[in-house]
């Protein structure tokens, strides 16, 4: 295996004459975190949305583990490894939160095609279904329908349902849009934990989050790689500086 | 959780009433309206397995209905199939139209779904009318009720009573296991959110295909069955009209409930039954009843009576979004939260 978990190559993806990314290198080392970041419009979603394979490419490769995964589809992306979050926090709102993890955990039964099975056949995941919500702290909610919770309990709700499935990969979409200051630093101390061993790929606009947990930043302008390193050095490059304050350092 | 077996208990003891109060029913009413009834709330309930637990409004049942209604006419009249064999042939048939028509309108979401399956509904309300063992305009007439297993005569109206109470006990037990599966557990998170399900690692189109197969089949059991009760196959089943009434039917009882459809058919056969003097006024009264419905009770009448109870005890809320909302790309007053 190579230490490049995900690498991009030539990235491009054309909305009619418009280029939303543009021949994007991308390479993300395995067992860190690596955010991309960007002003508004940059690019970063739609890059994010090419990388799981929810958007195709115009041109350009992605490989997973050095495996080529340019025309995978993205629910089997998902079972070589490789989960996402989405920037709306993304749950089932009428299942109860123990049952939005279970069917996470549900696939690695291989039984999700036998309608002829009883429910009660899941109940043996019970037990890792509570023990994942304890680590998120929804424990004492498990009951309760996912769209009764507050938007930080759905998120957190959420990285519950992806940690379930014990990715390799982790993408997130902006886990902290719409969270209190509170909730955000529950939050990175929950993905510097789930990133223990894995690869974290995310978009965030938060800087504090960002500088606090990425290895290695990559920044984003008009579809295109402005700079990539380490915070200090993206943070002192004039031309970042330039791209976020729209004036001439 | 706690509460687990005592609901299980209760649930089986509402069950046993159920199932008791259907036997001794044909004593009171006619028979052969109550088999009409039933051949039709199981049509609704597996319509609303399709719009209810997958989240997708077919408007082309009708054409499983139908067609299979033809086919298991066909073979009971001409080829001698006993009952139990010629509604197996209809649902069997029921089954690969399902398949055929399911692959292609599955790839479309929301109101391209629904207008897919119309049009290739239509297909088959062609085909029944130029094909020549569906006899065009007149149907199939007289076909023999048959003896089940060879043995026990279905002419008597107590008789194919019974008969179709047990096929429609077996079709709603059907539902019940597939919605109560880890199956029905990845479709009902795909009706959730279908972008996260297969963010989860789920080919959300084989669930919604095999969804629409199983739902299809059933249809096509009960359009077989009802084929015994009147001895008749005709274009009626398989018009555009009938894939309206089974969508009536089921948003009036309650989507996404068990008894929801049963009792919309129920309401809705009624209906059509005992308004037959008043003619062409019967579709005004049941217009204006389904307005009534839908403006007070959006829920459906089941749904509606669900969420009060649940509400009055302090419990969990039902979904109260599971109007064809979601199906149609919009949201009526009853919104699909995604967020």
């Amino acid at each position: 295996m190579t230490d490049i978990a995900i690498e991009t190559e030539g990235l491009t993806k054309q909305f009619g004459g418009f280029y939303a990314v543009q021949g994007v290198n991308l390479q993300v080392k395995r067992h860190t975190i690596h955010a991309l970041i960007g002003p508004n419009g940059a690019g970063k979603s739609t890059c994010f949305n090419l990388i799981t394979k929810f958007l195709q490419p115009s041109s350009g490769k992605i490989r997973l583990n050095g495996q080529d995964i340019t025309t995978t589809k993205p629910a089997a992306l998902a079972r070589r490894g490789m989960v996402r979050s989405f920037q709306i926090s993304s749950v089932f709102p009428h299942l109860t939160c123990a049952e939005n993890v279970r069917v996470a955990l549900q696939r690695q039964m291989h039984n999700s095609f036998k309608f002829w099975k009883p429910e009660s056949v899941l109940h043996e995941l019970d037990d890792e279904v509570d023990e994942i919500l304890k680590s998120v702290g929804l424990w004492d909610m498990r009951g309760a329908m996912a769209v009764e919770l507050s938007y930080g309990r759905k998120r957190l709700l959420e990285l519950a349902t992806t940690l379930a499935l014990k990715p390799e990969v982790l993408l997130f979409d902006e886990p902290m849009a719409g969270m209190s200051t509170g909730d955000i630093q529950m939050v990175v101390d929950l993905i510097r934990k789930a990133a223990e061993g894995r690869t974290v790929l995310m978009v965030e606009h938060n800087m504090g989050v960002v500088a606090d947990l990425s290895d290695t930043i990559t920044v984003l302008q008009r579809g295109q790689v402005l700079a990539e390193g380490s915070y200090e050095e993206v943070s002192n490059n004039p031309e970042v500086r330039a791209a976020y304050m729209g004036g001439h350092a | 959780m706690a509460s687990k077996t005592s609901g299980n208990w209760k649930g089986w003891a509402q069950f046993a009433v159920a199932i008791a109060a259907l036997i001794v029913l044909p004593f009171f009413l006619y028979p052969v309206f109550l088999a009409k009834v039933l051949c039709f709330a199981l049509f609704a309930a597996a319509f609303n397995l399709l719009l209810g637990f997958a989240g997708l409004l077919s408007f082309g049942h009708a054409a499983f209905f139908g067609f299979s209604a033809y086919v298991s006419a066909h073979a009971a009249k001409e080829w001698g199939f006993t009952p139990e064999l010629a509604i197996l042939a209809g649902t069997v048939v029921a089954a690969f139209l399902g398949a055929v028509i399911g692959l292609l309108a599955i790839r479309r979401q929301g109101i391209y779904f629904a207008m897919v399956t119309l049009a290739l509904a239509q297909m088959v309300f062609f085909i029944c009318i130029q094909a020549p063992f569906t006899h065009g305009e007149d149907g199939i007439q007289g076909v023999p009720r048959g003896h089940f297993l060879g043995i026990v005569d279905l002419e008597s109206n107590f008789a194919i009573y019974y008969f179709v109470l047990a096929v429609f006990l077996i079709g709603v037990m059907v539902i019940y296991r597939t919605v109560h599966s880890p199956f029905g557990q990845v479709l009902k998170s795909i009706r959730e959110n279908e972008p996260r399900a297969i963010s989860l690692g789920y080919d959300a189109d084989r669930y919604k295909l095999m969804a629409f197969i199983l739902s299809a089949t059933i249809a096509g059991m009960a359009g077989s069955t009802k084929v015994l009760v009147f001895k008749l196959a005709s274009l009626t089943d398989v018009a555009w009209q009938m894939s309206g009434e089974v969508v009536l039917m089921t948003i009036l009882g309650g989507v996404g409930t068990m008894l929801g459809p049963i009792v919309g058919a129920s309401i809705i056969v009624t209906m059509q039954n005992y308004l037959a003097e008043v003619g062409q006024l019967t579709l005004i009264i049941q217009g204006l009843v389904f307005m009534f419905c839908v403006l007070l009770f959006r829920r459906g009448i089941v749904g509606e009576i669900k969420h009060r109870w649940t509400q009055m005890r302090g419990g969990k809320d039902e979904p109260a979004h599971l109007s064809p909302g979601k199906a149609t790309g919009e949201t009526d007053g009853a919104p699909v939260t995604h967020g």
